[in-house]
């Protein structure tokens, strides 16, 4: 049977497996492991598993992840008092929280958030590891650190919400619990609190980058693929030497919007529109409660909320006064 | 393994189509605009639990007036001990107690909470309960107006035909816990019916609905003042009784707030007024009345932590936001709209 195919080809074709280039830096560990080849991985990325790189970095970010991990689910489990079938029914319901406010930012009682300041540790220092293995296995490989950068935005969001900010207020009570349902009324009730996040300025451009990110995303994804039949997929050699694909792709949006981005600077927009995401988005957050305290009351003074005609009723009155 | 996938996507369909069915209201929902136009202010209910809920809400008929005898209760030798309704005429008395029966305890019958030996004696509790519940009936119709407006409440409308309300509570703390230094759930995190099975704060009651309590959240000014603001927690647990008021009243968030201001009166719906007014009348209710009949409660009706049973939102209101659709039945009892003496 004749089948058109190029690298995004459903046909699954393989040698044998390829154990990676030369490191150009010293001081490497070796890689480990056997690589084996997975049918179904091949569906969505390449089919060869391993050789791993886990190093020291990597070992000891994984032991730390899982000690977060443990220390969250165990007290998770006790908060059922070790009801293994309310712990598998309630799992989405149930968290660590974090200090009461009343502790400020002293070691509090085991039983009253010490877990979750312990767990906060075990978890940051397994995601800044993590970071740092991200950046050096990119220098071994002789690649920029475009990945470990990105990577930091996101850790820049996760310390703003769980560290920096809590510490500028004053108590770990203002962190967020770790629990699935329970962030998410955090969130709720962080938005709340604060006179309703939407009126954020930060808030909106986190959002802007976010919805402009899967936009980009899928507008860039959609255009390689539509011409890899002509060799689009070779995007890297056409930064420099353009060929009928690129051309194509890049008539294509002249003519459907007037503009268009090349093989190289997409990469560069879908790039910052990722990072600026968590970027803003912990600006926005950070400014809440320290030096905003009602996003809606500020948005009122800097005409950023419009305001409604409300005549279809008589003017209501904060009865608390009125009573006065 | 060429159909593996196909295979897996059939039985994850299959089981999420299934879980969706149990779980979540199908379409069409009725949506009413309730707010200016862009601001997402509508009332959205589902017609197929709106038609349940008016068969379940029907007030009974109330009986014929009393042809009145011109004898006063207290005047009478026949009704002794009669402490809060001595001012009734006998016959409108009567009427009055054969209501109460019918509202309270149909199939226990008179013997609920009277002695037939003697009718005058206190010795069931229930009679005691009774008697405190009509002075509470008489205060909420007279100096809570600003809540019942004049539609006012009878027993049946928290009773509704049972000895006990369907809607009480109790103060609750969340059930067996680890103990040692495992960590604290502080009041929240379990699926909890009180609050709409979410995981917020599942007895926002004990603290929020207690005479002075504090339910505002929000700084009254833009910028930090330097004082120190509520809590996230705090919030929780305002959100935690509004998620309660929603689903009491069977209404959503939009039916008393501009939600993109939870805070501001300006912003808001007239029906956040006696809301706000019933917040207060349940505090007065729980601490003036259900409080004071500690001691009076056998051990079988208390709570777990040996508190008697308390109302909110839902004891009155049963998912509906006028209770019993507005239907006044005081009107047809204007004993029960009597100041307590």
């Amino acid at each position: 049977m004749i089948e058109y195919q190029n690298i995004f080809t459903r046909t699954q074709i393989h040698g044998p497996a390829d154990m990676g280039v030369a490191f150009t830096t010293a001081g490497n560990e070796p890689r480990v492991g056997q690589p084996f080849f997975v049918w179904l991985f091949g569906k969505i990325g390449d089919a060869q598993v391993g050789p791993f790189y886990l190093g020291w970095l990597g070992t000891i970010s994984l032991l730390c992840g899982f000690i977060a991990f443990e220390i969250i689910g165990f007290n998770m489990w006790a908060s059922v008092n070790w009801d293994p079938v309310q712990f598998a029914r309630q799992l989405f319901w149930l968290a660590l929280e974090p200090p009461p406010a009343k502790y400020g930012l002293h070691f509090p009682p085991m039983a009253e958030g010490g877990w979750w300041l312990m767990a906060g540790f075990f978890l940051t220092t397994s995601v800044i590891l993590w970071w740092v293995r991200t950046y050096r296995r990119a220098i071994a490989l002789g690649m920029g650190t475009h990945v470990a950068w990105a990577f930091a935005a996101a850790i820049w969001l996760f310390l703003v919400l769980g560290f920096i900010r809590p510490l500028l207020m004053g108590n770990f009570g203002e962190a967020v619990p770790f629990g699935i349902f329970p962030h998410l009324d955090w969130t709720a009730a962080f938005s709340i609190r604060y006179g309703n996040l939407f009126y954020n300025p930060f808030h909106m451009l986190s959002i802007a980058f976010l919805y402009g990110s899967a936009l980009i995303f899928a507008m860039h994804a959609a255009t390689i693929l539509a011409v890899s039949r002509l060799g689009g997929e070779r995007e890297i050699e056409q930064i420099v030497d353009r060929g009928t694909a690129s051309e194509r792709a890049a008539l294509f949006w002249r003519w459907t919007m007037g503009f268009n981005a090349t093989m190289e600077s997409i990469h560069r927009w879908a790039w910052w529109f990722a990072v600026l995401c968590p970027l803003v988005g912990g600006i926005g957050i950070l400014l809440t409660g320290t030096a905003v305290d009602n996003w809606y009351l500020w948005g009122i003074k800097h005409g950023v909320a419009p305001s409604y005609s409300y005549d279809m009723w008589a003017p209501v009155l904060d009865p608390s006064i009125a009573a006065k | 393994m060429k159909y593996g996938l196909a295979f897996i996507g059939i039985i994850a369909g299959t089981l999420l189509t299934l879980a969706m069915m149990l779980h979540w209201e199908r379409p069409p929902m009725a949506s009413t605009q309730v707010g200016p136009r862009g601001t997402g202010m509508d009332l959205i209910q589902n017609p197929r639990t709106m038609a349940v809920l008016k068969a379940a809400n029907v007030a009974p008929e109330s009986d014929p007036p009393a042809q009145l005898s011109g004898v006063k209760v207290k005047d009478s030798k026949d009704y002794m001990n009669v402490k809060v309704l001595g001012d009734l005429d006998v016959e409108e008395f009567n009427r009055l107690m054969g209501a109460i029966t019918n509202w309270v305890a149909p199939e226990q019958g008179c013997t609920y909470c009277h002695n037939p030996e003697n009718m005058a004696d206190d010795s069931l509790y229930t009679k005691v309960v009774a008697r405190r519940m009509l002075q509470m009936t008489r205060q909420i119709n007279t100096m809570w107006t600003p809540h019942v407006q004049q539609t006012g409440v009878t027993c049946y409308t928290c009773h509704r035909g049972n000895p006990v309300p369907a809607n009480i509570w109790f103060k609750n703390d969340g059930g067996p816990h680890a103990g040692g230094m495992s960590a604290s759930r502080q009041g929240n995190n379990l699926a909890s019916k009180s609050v709409g099975l979410t995981s917020l704060p599942y007895d926002p009651f004990t603290m929020l609905l207690a005479k002075g309590a504090q339910i505002r959240v929000n700084g009254s000014e833009a910028l930090p003042t330097g004082k120190p603001g509520a809590s996230i927690q705090d919030t929780e647990k305002t959100y935690a009784l509004m998620i309660h008021m929603s689903e009491s009243l069977g209404v959503n968030c939009t039916f008393c707030h501009n939600s993109r201001q939870f805070a501001a009166w300006s912003e808001s719906r007239p029906q956040r007024v006696p809301a706000w007014h019933g917040l207060r009348m349940v505090a007065d209710v729980n601490e003036t009345f259900m409080v004071s009949l500690q001691g009076v409660f056998p051990a079988n009706r208390l709570g777990p932590s040996g508190d008697v049973a308390k109302v909110n939102c839902a004891t009155c209101h049963q998912g509906v936001n006028k209770p019993l659709y507005g239907v006044s039945m005081a009107k047809d009892y204007p004993e029960l709209r009597v100041p307590n003496p």
